[in-house]
């Protein structure tokens, strides 16, 4: 609506853009300080990112060259101890990360096994089927499941779903992997949705238009056009989904019984990055290399999703903007 | 498939003016495949809603036998094992209110500054773009992280030096740094609502204004930012809904297990619902005899978060009606 905005106001734009730096100078000395604290304010977001870089990294550092802290622990033994063991309060605290890197990979996996499926079905049909009145509903309730707090969800997987699942496949431990990776779908059910949703909705009609009138069926249009066409955006949204499972914490603290287990077993307990740094950072010496292995986990899990999310809005924008090309 | 796609963009020239924007005739239509995938895409949304059903439905029932008057305004006894969760609720309270006071003001003037003041092309306004949306991905554990780091070992410790004589007043897990972290992660929220409010406000409006004779600033604060209030109203509630929910950025950085009083100072400890839950889930020794408590405060927690997310949802549809009534 802006863009259409702007293009009927153009001659008006362009007589404005005159006055525009006069106004600058000629306003008085309050306007040029309120201009300045706004944009002061506003590179918070940029400090803090950047804070969080340093001060999270910072801590971690040691561990690559203080050998003080090799004596204790060196960068190659984080994956190298034998029989890949994570024991960090031992006589000799043994800081292998792999069970814990794998931990929290198979929950992921899980969660994103479950979650995908279903919120990019629910996408297609919330963006292309359901009636306004329907979608009107749908959509609140599915930003409400996103509004449920991430404790309550491990809660009710504790609690509740830890039982259904074991009566259901007879898992050996009764938190689980299983168990935490479905609790986990539920959290990102609505990041994907939302993602997916947006991305159908970028398909211009006049793909519709075309490939029905080119005699295709409701359901080929979808498989054959629409679907191609949102793809990216799709792949975005699975993502951004993985982004936000590696870095759930409570759901997992609460659901996967924690206990840092080097298998492939979905029945068996297992451990994640997020929740080893949550149970045992309270406990630990600051300073220690215990500690600097914790915040060197944080640090990578900053890097990971970091990473994930600059590429999933960044393939959204490309596509975005490929689409609006089309429509025109 | 690209040479299709180009033929159908080269057709849409020539195409009516308002192609369908949805498959929605597709409820019509008769042939097997058609239908099974509106069957199957329609059971993927049940089933979504079906969980929110059940999570809630679940909490409702549990919860309810618990809750009374003296559960939520009494303190806890015995251990955790009888009472009420009233310190918890305050602790609350008084957390997003702090974090509220600190992402409001700060994530009005960053939406302000890009919508209002950056110029189309700056780099700084997609530099500010690109971590507003890295920020909100960033893990909540993360946030705890550096909380611990930055709030408490650097800062409060360099404050305790200067001002305190190096006496451990706000280097330390306290309330102040718990919902200055809080702020950062829920700044995203309120910065994302807030433009899109802010673009919402016809251009007109701003050059009225400017035409009248009013500056830049009081252009943005009496004209535009009024008019953008139910947008920002229902970011910063989203903000305070999100942030009453969070646990993993408080645990190092001020939540406290039990506290025989309640906070009154910045430097205070506090006791906190979603924190109490975890807890209580995995701390206790009895769990049937913690699990009606652990009911209760599930619901008391779900309750204040879901009743911020209604109140703006209900504004948000306000204002959207409103706009596209003046349109």
């Amino acid at each position: 609506m802006t863009e259409m905005q702007s293009s009927e106001a153009l001659p008006l734009a362009t007589e404005d853009k005159a006055p525009k730096p006069s106004l600058v100078r000629t306003s008085r000395l309050g306007e040029r300080i309120a201009e300045g604290a706004v944009k002061f304010v506003a590179l918070t977001s940029i400090a803090a990112v950047l804070l969080i870089l340093v001060f999270v990294g910072k801590e971690a550092l040691p561990l690559l060259y203080s050998s003080e802290m090799h004596q204790e622990v060196t960068p190659g033994a984080l994956v190298s101890v034998p029989g890949h063991v994570w024991q960090p309060v031992s006589e000799t605290p043994k800081y292998d990360v792999l069970p814990l890197f794998v931990g929290s990979l198979k929950v992921t996996l899980v969660a994103l096994l479950f979650a995908v499926p279903l919120s990019v079905a629910a996408a297609i049909f919330v963006a292309e089927y359901a009636p306004k009145k329907v979608r009107e509903y749908i959509k609140p309730a599915i930003e409400l499941l996103a509004g449920v707090p991430s404790v309550v969800v491990g809660f009710f997987a504790l609690v509740v779903m830890a039982s259904w699942v074991q009566r259901a496949f007879g898992t050996e431990h009764r938190l689980n992997t299983l168990v935490a990776g479905i609790g986990l779908s539920f959290a990102i059910c609505p990041v994907v949705f939302t993602v997916a949703e947006d991305a159908l909705r970028a398909v211009p009609g006049s793909y519709r238009a075309a490939a029905m009138a080119l005699g295709s069926t409701p359901s080929t249009t979808l498989a054959r056009v629409i679907l191609p066409a949102a793809a990216p955006g799709i792949a975005a949204a699975i993502v951004l989904g993985f982004g936000r499972a590696v870095g759930e914490t409570m759901i997992v603290i609460l659901a996967t019984g924690n206990a840092a287990i080097l298998d492939g077993s979905l029945g068996h307990s297992t451990r994640t990055i997020t929740a080893t740094i949550a149970q045992e950072l309270g406990e630990v010496v600051v300073g220690s290399p215990h500690y600097r292995v914790l915040f060197a986990l944080g640090a990578i899990l900053f890097l990971i999703t970091f990473g994930v999310n600059f590429l999933g809005e960044r393939v959204v924008m490309r596509m975005r903007r490929k689409l609006a090309g089309a429509a025109k | 498939m690209t040479r299709t796609q180009r033929s159908h963009v080269s057709s849409s020239g020539a195409s009516p003016p308002t192609p369908p924007r949805r498959l929605a005739s597709l409820r019509y239509a008769s042939r097997v495949s058609d239908r099974t995938f509106f069957a199957l895409t329609a059971l993927a949304c049940l089933v979504i809603i079906a969980m929110l059903v059940v999570i809630v439905g679940d909490v409702i029932i549990g919860g309810s036998k618990t809750l009374s008057w003296e559960f939520i305004s009494k303190a806890p006894e015995q251990g955790m094992m009888k009472g009420g969760i009233f310190p918890a609720i305050f602790g609350t309270v008084a957390l997003t209110l702090l974090m509220t006071l600190a992402a409001v003001p700060a994530g009005v003037a960053t939406a302000v500054y890009l919508t209002e003041y950056a110029p189309q092309s700056s780099s700084v306004a997609r530099w500010i773009r690109v971590c507003i949306a890295n920020l909100a991905g960033v893990p909540s554990i993360v946030f705890g992280l550096f909380g611990l780091g930055f709030f408490i070992s650097t800062v409060g410790h360099a404050i305790d030096s200067a001002a305190y004589g190096g006496r451990s007043v706000y280097g330390q897990p306290c309330l102040l740094w718990a919902s200055l972290t809080l702020a950062i992660l829920t700044l995203p929220v309120v910065v994302v609502s807030t433009e899109e409010a802010l673009r919402a406000v016809p251009r007109e409006l701003r050059d009225a204004s400017l035409a009248v004779g009013a500056t830049k600033f009081q252009t943005v604060t009496r004209v535009v930012l009024p008019e953008a209030l139910g947008g920002i109203l229902t970011g910063s509630i989203l903000a305070v809904s999100r942030g009453a929910g969070e646990v993993a950025p408080i645990l190092f950085t001020g939540a406290a297990y039990f506290l025989p009083y309640l906070p009154t100072k910045l430097n205070d400890q506090f006791m906190n619902l979603g924190y109490h839950v975890y807890v209580l889930a995995t701390q206790s020794p009895d769990v049937d005899k913690t699990k009606p408590l652990l009911y209760g405060t599930v619901l008391v927690l779900l309750t204040l978060t879901f009743l911020l997310n209604l109140v703006a949802v209900l504004i948000r549809a306000r204002t959207r009606r409103r706009a596209r009534a003046a349109l």
